[in-house]
């Protein structure tokens, strides 16, 4: 999607000129006066431009990241910190655990985590091998996982990773059983955050010759992932599906099923009947490499709203910490990793977050963004394959230009600092471990997040559409 | 030494799944070294059975078996004398399947390589998705078969149901009977020479020796929906 030259800082663009905004006494003669016109809010300038898009190409706006429009997230919550009622632990003296181990039910050999914070799934394709390479160095470093993607298993990737999570993707491309040996656990992904119900596109320009061979397509065509598996139709259908994959690799590790948020509480249900290990819900702030806009917008629930029903499934079935829950979809800071402990998941897994780690939409590389029609802090046409920072593309010389220790060390500092953060705050609650992080040290901010959370609106005892809960 | 050419046991190693249970005989066709010979008896339409297999061992199941037998197979040669459930030899790598009766639906769903051969009918998607493998069934197939196929052979000897080929990437498709209809960008193709050999050895490795080339007719992907255009939306 070209930059349609709205709401940039300091950029001067032909719908709102420099001199307009700055004073309208400085405009030359003729200009539209700001003060006089009226923008509609049904046709606002970025609905206007993808009208005329659309109009032009013929074809929906395929782009990366993620949701882009505001909804009710991690910042609509607050931590209640201790006081009189509750007792704080000292922060940099006082322990507060942060360890995690994924697959305690039926895996041999669970995947113990250092931290509680995972590397989501994304594609050697729509990522570069550096890129990839790095994000398997960051995690590895700071002890905890990170995932494949679309694309298959790299050398790189195995080579520098410590904890790897195998998926198995609807489009199994790249699927053998010698990856899936090698892999520490197993992820079967129904659905993503992003676009829940859809499969993926992978636009022929970022089809290079390594990519085509680990999908089994031709160089250079649009390549579409399925949003169905193949062999299966339904819950009971997985069920064998994932006896099989326990077969194949000895019974010995975690099995994830991943879902995009939207009937959750079903979602979870099944895939614990199914006999999941892991249950991953990833809510509709959750990023793409490439796929349409009005997907991206417009499908889906909140990560805020998909936990409660998640976690009210698994007590349902006596399972909440039995089977882990992993959330994700637009975790930022160590605040959403509390509150998404808090609200009962187990860890948390960054996508988005962790690729700004890496370098992506990097200010210095202000200039080429603009001649993209984007700008650092913009940029999402990761399908276009022409990253200036060397992440989401698979030009040789561009990819080059991420280097895969310096950016693995980024995301360490990160993953690190996201964990403090979460330490921070749960020492505050008095818990001397993450996952004793519970709803009733939260409160909401809005009546929305106190509906969706579960949790009271600050100030009351009151849950929208609950009853009977006291202070 | 090739796989084909290692020493076997005369007298298979006999495993009654009904006794032995999932887990142990998977364990122990897992566990061996390539120069097996097995024999499994009341599999009971067990699922998953004989999965993950590694090694060129010869493995015979006698009886009908459940969902996704030989899933994963990576060089073994398995035979099934029965019926065989949804997802027989998915994501086969190499190796053969061999299954004297009928198959469910999604037969070699994704496999990469190796051959499949189906003696009976196989039901709906069969060869969905597949990225490699060479697929032989001695009878009739069913609708959506081939959907979103990238690469290898299906010959069928029999008819094939509705929407044959849809989304077809490089699968090259032979069909002795009707087909009921073409999916989007699927398209009957001219059997050429070079088209007459790929299939004559096909049959050959199948083990199909009453027909002769001439009586199929070759399908393929037109190439039209492999990079989008607004004239083909309908198609989509």
């Amino acid at each position: 999607m070209p930059f349609d030259g709205h709401s940039l800082p300091g950029q001067t663009t032909a719908a709102q000129p420099a001199a307009t905004r700055n004073a309208a006494t400085q405009a030359p003669p003729g200009t539209p006066d700001p003060a006089v016109l009226r923008e509609s809010a049904t046709f606002p300038r970025t609905v206007i431009h993808e009208i005329q898009r659309a109009a032009a190409t013929g074809i929906y706006d395929i782009r990366g990241w993620g949701a882009k429009r505001s909804l009710p997230h991690f910042d609509d919550l607050l931590f209640l910190g201790s006081s009189m009622s509750r007792y704080p632990l000292e922060g940099y003296r006082e322990r507060c655990g942060t360890d995690v181990t994924l697959g305690t039910r039926y895996a041999t050999k669970p995947l113990h985590l250092d931290i509680p914070v995972t590397i989501a799934g994304m594609s050697f394709g729509a990522l570069s091998a550096q890129a990839k390479e790095a994000l398997g160095r960051g995690a590895s470093a700071a002890r905890t996982s990170t995932t494949t993607g679309d694309g298959g298993m790299t050398a790189e990737e195995r080579g520098q990773t410590s904890r790897l999570v195998y998926q198995y993707l609807p489009s199994r491309y790249g699927m053998n059983p010698v990856d899936l040996r090698k892999a520490d656990a197993i992820e079967v992904v129904l659905g993503q955050g992003a676009k829940p119900g859809g499969g993926g596109m992978l636009l022929g320009q970022k089809i290079s010759d390594r990519v085509a061979r680990m999908r089994t397509l031709p160089t250079g065509i649009d390549q579409r992932s399925a949003c169905r598996h193949p062999d299966w139709t339904g819950p009971d259908d997985l069920a064998i599906k994932i006896l099989e994959l326990r077969e194949i690799t000895g019974w010995e590790k975690p099995v994830y099923v991943k879902v995009g948020a939207t009937r959750t509480y079903y979602d979870v249900k099944l895939a614990v009947k199914a006999g999941a290990d892991v249950v991953v819900v990833d809510g509709m702030q959750g990023g793409t490499a490439a796929t349409q806009d009005v997907f991206i917008e417009h499908v889906g629930i909140p990560t805020l709203a998909a936990i409660p029903q998640a976690v009210q499934a698994l007590q349902e079935m006596d399972m909440h910490r039995k089977v882990q829950l992993i959330v994700s979809g637009g975790i930022r800071s160590g605040a959403d990793v509390a509150k998404a402990m808090a609200l009962g998941a187990d860890a948390v897994a960054i996508g988005t977050a962790a690729l700004i780690a890496l370098g992506d939409n990097d200010p210095r590389y202000e200039a080429e963004y603009r001649a993209l029609g984007s700008a650092a802090g913009f940029y999402d046409d990761f399908q276009d394959g022409r990253d200036p920072a060397g992440i989401s593309t698979q030009d040789p010389e561009l990819a080059s230009r991420l280097d895969p220790e310096a950016a693995g060390r980024r995301l360490a500092n990160y993953l690190h600092v996201l964990t403090m953060e979460a330490q921070t705050i749960a020492r505050a609650c008095g818990k001397a471990h993450l996952t004793h992080l519970e709803p009733d040290d939260l409160v909401a901010l809005t009546l929305e997040a106190a509906a969706m959370a579960r949790v009271p609106l600050a100030g009351t005892d009151w849950i929208p559409g609950h009853v009977g809960r006291g202070l | 030494m090739s796989p084909d050419q290692r020493v076997r046991p005369a007298h298979p190693h006999v495993i009654d799944v009904g006794e032995t249970g999932l887990r142990e005989t998977n364990r122990a066709l897992q566990a061996s070294d390539g120069t097996g010979r097995f024999l499994l008896t009341d599999p009971r339409g067990a699922h998953a059975l004989a999965v993950g297999l590694a090694s060129p061992d010869e493995v015979v199941i006698d009886g009908p078996t459940g969902y996704y037998t030989a899933g994963m197979n990576d060089g073994a040669h398995v035979t099934v004398n029965g019926n065989v459930g949804v997802g027989v030899a998915e994501n086969m790598m190499s190796g053969t399947v061999r299954v004297n009766g009928s198959a469910s639906q999604s037969a070699g769903a994704t496999a990469h390589g190796g051959l499949l051969v189906i003696s009976g009918d196989a039901g709906a998607r069969c060869g969905i998705s597949m990225k490699g493998v060479d697929i032989v069934v001695g009878g009739s197939i069913g609708h959506m078969s081939c959907f979103m196929g990238q690469a290898g052979r299906l010959v069928v000897l029999g008819d094939a149901g509705d929407a044959l080929g849809d989304s077809l990437y490089e699968v090259h498709i032979y069909v002795r009977g009707r087909v009921a209809s073409l999916g989007a960008d699927c398209v009957e193709k001219d059997l050429r020479p070079e088209h007459h050999a790929e299939l004559a050895e096909l049959l050959d490795r199948a083990g199909v020796t009453d027909v002769t080339t001439d009586e199929f007719r070759r399908y393929g992907s037109a190439r039209t929906l492999y990079t989008f255009d607004v004239d083909n939306a309908a198609a989509y």
